[in-house]
């Protein structure tokens, strides 16, 4: 598969870009744990007061906690570079050089960039996540096992969805720097069970930007909430929104009228 | 004093002028602020509930209320980021700065003042527009109103104090933004930011008061809401006072020997 052989090349060339530079990785480090701090004192608080969130314990928050960490550093890891580059590539015209190589244009602007220390929050948020199961004591099964997997697959891929749309509104609107901070505010949400949320704002957080479905659904998974009636749903959602980003991909590039124009 | 104040007014206006142009810009920015008080509302809110209508003497009502003066009082904490004094110093700007014959920090606490005037105004839809969402419970009283305005202000200035002193220590070292997120995690947790002071364990709310954050983000929230006698107030306004002028003299102490370094690293 072309797609797989020219994502690994480019990860390659990244990594070993970024891994020249080893004090970055204990910046990172330092920073994904005064954003762990923060988190875990936010829970400690919360739970001072109260013994349960809208239905879901402490080791349970702390499940949804780490998947947000680990969604949230996949996220800083492959997809919001690829698409700030495109924002500045369509600002500048040089996403010529892109369009002119002989593969398909939507694969190389999102698997260009990678920037490999954020793989700290990836591994931060696993650890949390093994650490919280451990405290639900919860026996996992193979198939919630799967079904953890796939909710988390399906909702990575709904994000990059999502990012690329909103991204291809660059060849219209140009300047979309706001979007990054919008968004990251937006996630910042995705920190607690979307259930807690009232009905109009769950269902923007469902539907307008998919973080229930990146991390709440994920978690439902792992802590025995999942009725397959979301699973299937988040498959169909998820197969609508990368054709959807696909047709609004082609449909911005037909708009982009480069540097040579 | 009075080409000082002739000063001030005019970079002030320049401020308002400047920023009025930017406005879509400057709400998108606003827009984007909403989501972290929002948020924290709705946990705590929910916490209220499941906790039998209130929490710490807060009810989800006056939860609102304080996450609605929140989004006020964090646009009047915005101030010059400490991260700003690599660009000056790397590119000369602070020398440009220097030939005046004014101290740079009254310019630029001049512009940001006139800035904060046109986020108040932009301020007010979107207060309305939270309060019609999510019905805060406000009792308060017309000294209190006052007494908020001073210490909005009072914030204000506490705040740019005391970045400009964290920005300065860009004049010794290049490798400042782990101190600098050290401060602001510290400053999240201890300033009201996160949760009102009241939600904190007593040992953090005793810590908190020796601090210089919650004088520029929780008191004044919590002085609009009514939960302060006017003695409390006036203690707070006065430790506003304290911390501004702490704030000054460190800075006149150590502004010289900071511009001796950057002759020897700017040039």
């Amino acid at each position: 598969m072309n797609f797989l052989r020219v994502a690994w090349a480019y990860f390659r060339i990244g990594a070993l870009n970024e891994l020249q530079y080893r004090v970055n990785f204990f910046v990172q480090l330092f920073e994904s744990f005064l954003a762990l701090a923060t988190g875990l004192v936010g829970l400690a608080l919360v739970f001072s007061h109260t013994q349960s969130l809208g239905g879901w314990s402490r080791p349970e928050l702390l499940a949804v906690m780490g998947i947000h960490i680990l969604m949230g550093g996949l996220i800083k890891t492959t997809i919001q570079p690829n698409m700030e580059r495109l924002m500045g590539d369509v600002q500048q015209g040089t996403l010529d050089y892109t369009l002119t190589k002989p593969s398909d244009s939507q694969v190389l602007v999102s698997v260009r960039e990678v920037r490999i220390w954020q793989t700290v929050d990836i591994l931060m948020g696993l650890i949390i996540m093994v650490v919280a199961v451990i405290q639900i004591q919860a026996r996992i099964g193979i198939g919630q096992a799967l079904a953890f997997a796939a909710a988390l697959l399906m909702g990575g891929l709904m994000i990059y969805s999502f990012w690329l749309i909103l991204t291809t509104g660059a060849f219209w609107v140009v300047r979309m720097d706001q979007i990054v901070e919008l968004f990251q505010g937006v996630y910042q949400a995705g920190r607690w069970p979307v259930g807690i949320y009232p009905g109009w704002l769950r269902s923007g957080l469902t539907f307008l930007v998919p973080v229930a479905f990146a991390v709440t659904v994920p978690a439902e998974a792992l802590t025995g909430r999942l009725t397959p009636q979301t699973l299937l749903g988040a498959a169909a959602l998820t197969t609508a929104l990368l054709l959807a980003s696909r047709w609004v991909w082609f449909t911005g590039l037909r708009n982009y009228t480069g540097a040579s124009a | 004093m009075r080409a000082m104040l002739d000063f001030y007014l005019t970079q002030m206006k320049m401020a308002l002028v400047q920023q009025f142009q930017y406005r879509v810009a400057n709400y998108f920015y606003m827009i984007g602020m909403i989501a972290e008080p929002v948020i924290y509302l709705v946990v705590w809110s929910t916490v209220a509930n499941a906790q039998g209508g209130s929490v710490a003497g807060y009810t989800p009502g006056e939860f609102a209320a304080y996450y609605i003066v929140w989004t006020l009082v964090r646009n009047m904490n915005i101030v010059l980021t400490p991260y700003a004094w690599e660009n000056y110093i790397q590119r000369g700007w602070l020398s440009m700065e220097l030939l005046r014959p004014v101290h740079p920090l009254h310019a630029q606490i001049a512009y940001f003042a006139g800035w904060k005037f046109v986020a108040i105004v932009m301020w007010l839809p979107i207060a309305a527009i939270l309060a019609a969402v999510f019905q805060p419970e406000i009792n308060t009283s017309p000294w209190a109103v006052a007494a908020f305005v001073v210490a909005l202000w009072g914030g204000f200035f506490v705040r740019f104090m005391m970045l400009w002193l964290l920005g300065m220590i860009t004049f010794w070292t290049t490798r400042v933004s782990a101190i600098f997120e050290l401060y602001f995690t510290m400053e999240l947790l201890f300033s009201g930011r996160l949760v009102p002071l009241a939600l904190l364990p007593p040992w953090a709310q005793q810590l908190a008061a020796y601090m210089p954050f919650k004088w520029a983000f929780g008191f004044p929230i919590e002085l609009l809401l009514g939960k302060y006698t006017q003695a409390q107030a006036l203690y707070g306004l006065g430790a506003q006072v304290f911390w501004i002028a702490l704030g000054a003299i460190l800075v006149r102490l150590f502004w010289r020997t900071a511009l001796r370094r950057f002759s020897a690293v700017g040039a």
